[in-house]
């Protein structure tokens, strides 16, 4: 994986709250056994018309979304099922960020596990963002902050190890087979 | 000499977590936490299974995962493996040939198709009794919260994980906090375990336990069979919450004795000792309380695109000026202000890892027993495993079905999640028994009523959004 430290970039909004993983990558494209080519369904039901053309009215597919890195979505952002092909498709479509005020844990795990940055901000911030499409902002691993091109500046809160992980390009296996001996032991001792 | 952590009330939660920490937490490193049982499932596995092969790794302890198949699996009868290449979609069909092909190549033992054990991952684990208190049960899918109604820690978590777990039977786990919810009071008939569970999701919201463990405690809740417990635990994850609990007691351990992976003979009573001890302390601490009173609650409904946006079935649908909120009937069609009842249905779905088992299945017979399915509906039912089948059929609750004029199917998620090919056709509402009622959950452009078996059936009957209690003999 890439070390990410900072992700400058201006942003894409999508205001609505609670967008589950079924929006995000809709069932119909779990069955694929790789983690390849999901960012081209992402958003799959809003984005595109039945007869598979884009909507142009979608944020996605609006001309000023293009190449852009961070996504704004309402509060309690990835909520619904435990399925990675979300982040995958977030990541593949180009998404290094997502900022909410609140995300599901199981997606904000997956997240973090994938190079993608679930970034909490206070309401205030929060609102803000919503109400400011194509704002260019700032995500800093380093300092932990999104920076807002008014120079407002808010921390955000990640998880220690997960930031160690995502700054230095590391998957988090590496450290759990580095505790062999301490799960043999455990297992010698342990009755399920 | 006890140490003094073992004299502080400690909750059910915080003694399996206790029971399972390898290496502790610090502030630079989540806990190491050991995992009793990995449930797998062909969906959010191949690229886990991809990734121990990539790193030239083993499965560490094949012993302790039990894999099936069920999310993509076809629910017409098939005579051999073969016919899974005719009646499935190209991608289905290699995902299943993929599951079996990475048992094979790890050491795994599939509860494939004629095996006579295979089904909704979060129906067989209990019936088989592998799901047992106290254990920690993880699985590449939500609803693993499921068994947590045998007071096992047991949660979701993605195909990253499943390869940690496959790799080292552990997880990176930072310690969530605990949130209590009693149920007081006792709910009148026709009002069932579903309905407790849409409630609650009503009241403390779609992100109100993120973060957090729920325990479901008090009166309504001990006053349940296990798969009624099954079903409250199993939409925790609809309220955010990371898992949901229910402290065992004797209903849990008669529903345990005698199955094929639960302990035997000596072995049971040791287990039993220790199963006896898990219940929270009298005086443990949660982060946050709730309570509810469900003595004069009603039939639920889903009215709206999340399991939060709920209402008693004779209630008219709340109204609210937020843009999702508006977003969300205009979706639905349905108009607030009004209650859904006598609202056209096109199909009904009973099934999935909420409703999906034997009880539901009875609960849906009783009112379709001697009635006839309404012309315009399409009825599936769907039993959660081969074991529910045999069970079901056993009773002659498929007659009953079959007479009424519902489909009676072969076992796995089906329209829960369609991706097996049954679905609900674009913009036709459903009264459906599974736990998600998002945008297009049960296909593209379906639109999606949660409720409990009987109140499907009766919309099953009378065509219509209908109150289960009118048909209640
Ligand atoms: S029945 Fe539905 S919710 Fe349950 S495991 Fe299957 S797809 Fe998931």
């Amino acid at each position: 994986m890439e070390p990410i430290r900072t992700i400058r970039s201006k942003t894409v909004v999508l205001p609505f709250d609670d967008i589950d993983t079924d929006q995000i990558i809709p069932a119909r494209f779990l069955t694929t056994t790789t983690k390849d080519g999901l960012g081209q369904h992402l958003f799959s039901n809003w984005r595109y018309a039945d007869d598979g053309t884009p909507r142009p009215d979608f944020a996605l597919n609006r001309p000023e979304a293009k190449g852009a890195t961070i996504l704004v979505a309402g509060r309690n952002f990835g909520c619904g099922s435990s399925r990675e092909h979300a982040p995958w498709a977030l990541v593949d479509y180009g998404f290094r960020a997502v900022i909410s005020s609140e995300f599901a844990d199981i997606f904000r795990n997956n997240a973090l596990k994938n190079g993608l940055v679930p970034v909490t901000v206070d309401d205030e911030t929060h609102r803000w963002l919503l109400e400011h499409e194509g704002a260019e902002v700032t995500v800093d691993l380093e300092s932990t902050t999104v920076e807002l091109p008014t120079g407002r500046r808010v921390q955000f809160p990640i998880e220690r190890f997960s930031r160690y992980c995502l700054m230095n390009g590391l998957d988090q296996l590496g450290f759990l087979l580095e505790q062999e001996d301490a799960i043999a032991e455990y297992e010698r001792r342990h009755v399920a | 000499m006890p140490l003094e952590r073992d004299m502080q009330p400690r909750s059910l939660f915080e003694k399996v977590w206790d029971a399972h920490v390898v290496r502790p937490e610090t502030d630079d490193t989540p806990a190491v936490l050991y995992i009793d049982l990995h449930l797998v499932h062909e969906v959010t596995s191949p690229q886990a299974f991809d990734m121990l092969r990539a790193r030239g790794l083993r499965v560490r302890r094949p012993d302790l995962t039990l894999a099936t198949m069920d999310h993509s699996t076809p629910t017409v009868p098939i005579k051999s493996l073969k016919d899974i290449e005719v009646v499935s979609e190209p991608a289905a069909a290699k995902q299943i040939r993929q599951l079996e092909a990475n048992c094979k190549e790890f050491g795994i033992e599939l509860r494939g198709f004629f095996s006579g054990q295979r089904g909704v991952v979060h129906v067989i684990g209990p019936e088989l009794g592998a799901t047992q208190p106290g254990k920690t049960i993880v699985c590449g899918d939500s609803h693993t919260s499921t068994h947590g109604a045998f007071g096992a820690l047991a949660f979701g978590i993605g195909t990253t994980e499943v390869g940690h777990v496959l790799a080292t039977q552990c997880l990176l786990q930072r310690k969530p906090k605990t949130l209590a919810i009693e149920l007081a009071g006792r709910p009148g008939p026709g009002v069932t375990a579903k309905d407790l569970i849409l409630r609650i999701i009503g009241t403390i919201g779609v992100a109100g336990g993120t973060g957090h463990v729920i325990e479901y405690r008090g009166e309504a809740i001990s006053a349940l069979s296990m798969e009624q417990r099954m079903t409250v635990c199993n939409m925790s994850i609809e309220a955010g919450a990371r898992a949901g609990m229910i402290a065992p007691d004797d209903v849990t351990y008669e529903y345990m004795a005698g199955r094929p992976l639960a302990p035997k003979g000596k072995d049971w009573d040791a287990a039993l000792e220790r199963w006896r001890k898990l219940p929270s302390d009298p005086g443990a601490r949660f982060d946050r309380e709730v309570r509810i009173d469900v003595s004069r609650l009603a039939p639920m409904v889903t009215f709206g695109t999340n399991p939060g946006m709920v209402v008693e079935i004779d209630q008219p649908v709340p109204e609210s000026g937020d843009i999702a909120f508006k977003k969300a009937l205009d979706y639905m069609r349905v108009e607030a202000g009004k209650p859904l009842l006598g609202t056209p249905v096109d199909v009904v779905f009973i099934g999935s890892c909420t409703n999906g088992r034997l009880g539901d299945i009875r609960d849906a017979a009783r009112i379709l027993k001697g009635r006839k399915v309404a012309d315009n509906v399409r009825l599936l039912v769907v039993p959660g495993s081969d074991q529910t089948k045999r069970e079901a059929e056993a009773e002659g609750l498929d007659e009953i079905i079959r007479a009424a004029g519902g489909e009676w199917r072969e076992p796995g998620c089906s329209m829960c999640i369609g991706m097996n090919g049954d679905i609900v056709p674009p913009g036709k509402l459903a009264v459906s028994t599974s736990n998600r009622n998002f945008e297009g959950r049960q296909g593209p452009g379906a639109r999606t009523i949660l409720a409990s078996p009987i109140t499907a059936a009766a919309a099953a009957v009378k065509g219509v959004v209908a109150d289960p209690r009118e048909l209640l003999g």
